[in-house]
């Protein structure tokens, strides 16, 4: 009876998720921020899970960073989110997977919107046919890719090379997880574990090994804003939101920082070197950062996949002190290399950070 | 009743965003703009549920209204199941609207967002693109964004990306065809129109 009640109870926390056969909608920070995650994304769904993932050469922006700095009607992103879904009828998938928090938060807002003001859905029909002559139905299944990668955890440490364990002492690593706001805030019946209780992270890190350090900020939002970012005089805002996380992790000296929003990702990154750079202020061990992972890169890395062939030399604060805790095997010139193995020159040298 | 609460009332935004605010003021306590600026959620709804179109003008002219940064959160914490940032979204559509918005330094920013956001989608298909950030423009990028930019093609090509290339794969070069859908979504639904407006307003401001 008991046991009946808390099911009951944890019902809402819990979300369906598709088992197979995916239509992949990308994101448009990842691709440019971040290009190296959804290869390595579908490397691990595709080759390693063996699921059928479908990405499709004709989506477009989700329109969610116009939406959200309001230059564009709430129309025009239902239009153009209709017709990602036209995409993926055409395709024959009914399972429709973001890659990007924002558009996993505006393709549910759309969902939500049609279901609560109807008369929406008819006019998005007709504007949709009249620009583009085509025609829609909903996805059975909407998740983020996290939620995939969530599924499948078990999975994954059964098939993993290294799990998030410090290879001197031991000892679980420690990981700040970040889930971007519009993941479950929004709508936390649409996470695992709901906006109160976010496990779709935790559920992974702690899998693998890891422990997960609960420290006071760690629900606040990374500080993109949209338009606080874009515009240069505004991003004072972004930089004081990730500053107040960072000084309110430090003390419990996290190993990595993961997050499964893209932008999130590129912020807390970035940020450190900008409070290095500008306070002289470091927040990891010996002058470094504390290394951030998208949570593609934190897979792949447990899988024992090539952190070069992720792109995680494209990251400010550097990766390596996290890969020698781990003990992860890697070539460090290969960082500066191509394809080929052609050599492409490095990067400056921050002043303060060291890399 | 005000004729800018009935444009108001027209939008869902507004509709699910305003259901019945007692102005306990926990949207302002979880708010990260609020923090940091001189910013208060409780009040736009307050001011907003008077109806009074003098005070509605005002806001729809003021910085306040463009400081939130639409992380929600606020819709996880009313208890009452309002949403401050869905109506601040309504009333952002409406400053622009109205032209209001071209009468705060905030508002006047809504031309670089859309030069900066609006016309990459119409470019490219994608809302940012690594062909048109800078290190000038976006100095916290770093050095290693410089060397990414000097190396684009060599270090896509090592990540299995297809940068700039036909068919499926990470940036991708997105078609006509699929561009021109996307130009015709922005006709059909006003978003054209919006860019317009916010382009000759802000030219006309300057005479």
């Amino acid at each position: 009876m008991i046991q009946d009640g808390k099911k009951k109870v944890w019902k809402d926390y819990q979300k369906e998720i598709a088992p197979d056969n995916y239509y992949y909608a990308r994101s448009c920070i990842r691709q440019n921020f971040f290009p190296g995650s959804e290869e390595t994304f579908l490397k691990i769904v595709r080759l390693i899970l063996g699921k059928d993932v479908y990405d499709d050469p004709h989506q477009t922006t989700c329109t969610g960073i116009a939406y959200h700095s309001d230059i564009i009607p709430i129309e025009t992103t239902m239009t153009v989110v209709a017709r990602q879904f036209s995409l993926m009828n055409d395709a024959g998938y009914k399972n429709f997977i973001a890659s990007c928090v924002t558009s996993f938060g505006i393709y549910s807002e759309m969902l939500e919107a049609w279901e609560h003001f109807p008369d929406t859905l008819d006019d998005t029909k007709q504007l949709l046919k009249s620009a583009t002559s085509r025609t829609f139905t909903l996805p059975e299944n909407l998740v983020h890719t996290s939620d995939i990668i969530y599924k499948f955890k078990d999975e994954i440490a059964e098939k993993a090379k290294y799990r998030l364990v410090n290879k001197q002492t031991g000892k679980p690593l420690k990981v700040v997880e970040h889930i971007g706001c519009h993941y479950a805030k929004i709508f936390p019946n649409k996470g695992v574990g709901g906006a109160e209780f976010p496990n779709v992270l935790s559920g992974m890190i702690e899998t693998w090994g890891g422990e997960v350090v609960d420290y006071p900020e760690r629900r606040h939002c990374c500080g993109f804003g949209f338009r606080n970012y874009i515009i240069k005089e505004n991003r004072g805002y972004s930089l004081s939101n990730s500053k107040k996380k960072f000084d309110s992790m430090e003390p419990y000296k996290p190993d990595f920082i993961v997050a499964n929003c893209p932008g999130c990702s590129f912020f807390l990154d970035r940020w450190q070197y900008v409070l290095a750079e500008s306070e002289g202020k470091t927040y990891g061990k010996n002058g470094h950062g504390i290394p951030v992972l998208t949570f593609e890169e934190m897979t792949g890395l447990v899988l024992g996949l090539n952190p070069w062939e992720m792109g995680m030399q494209l990251h400010q604060v550097a990766v390596e002190p996290l890969l020698d805790t781990i003990g992860i095997e890697y070539k460090p010139d290969d960082k500066y290399k191509g394809k080929n193995g052609e050599y492409i020159g490095t990067p400056e040298k921050p002043l303060i950070l060291l890399s | 009743m005000s004729n800018l609460l009935e444009k108001l009332q027209k939008d869902i935004r507004y509709i699910d965003g305003l259901k019945a605010c007692i102005n306990c003021g926990v949207c302002t306590a979880i708010c990260p703009a609020a923090e940091f600026n001189d910013y208060d959620p409780r009040q736009i709804v307050d001011i907003v549920q008077t109806g009074d179109e003098d005070y509605i003008i005002d806001l729809l002219k003021s910085d306040t209204i463009w400081y939130c940064g639409e992380c929600l959160s606020c819709k996880t914490r009313c208890p009452r199941g309002n949403t401050p940032g869905y109506i601040i979204q309504s009333l952002r559509q409406l400053s622009q609207t109205e032209g209001y918005f071209m009468e705060s330094e905030r508002g006047r920013q809504q031309l670089e967002v859309k030069r900066k956001i609006g016309d990459v989608m119409l470019k490219y298909g994608y809302c940012i693109h690594v062909d048109e950030i800078d290190t000038i423009d976006h100095p916290e990028q770093g050095p290693v964004w410089d060397w990414f930019r000097q190396n684009t093609e060599a270090i896509m090509q090592k990540l299995g990306a297809n940068y700039k290339g036909k068919g499926a794969g990470t940036l991708r070069e997105i078609s006509e065809t699929d561009l021109n859908e996307l130009c015709n979504i922005f006709e059909v639904t006003g978003a054209m129109k919006r860019f317009e407006i916010i382009e000759k307003q802000s030219h006309d401001s300057r005479r």
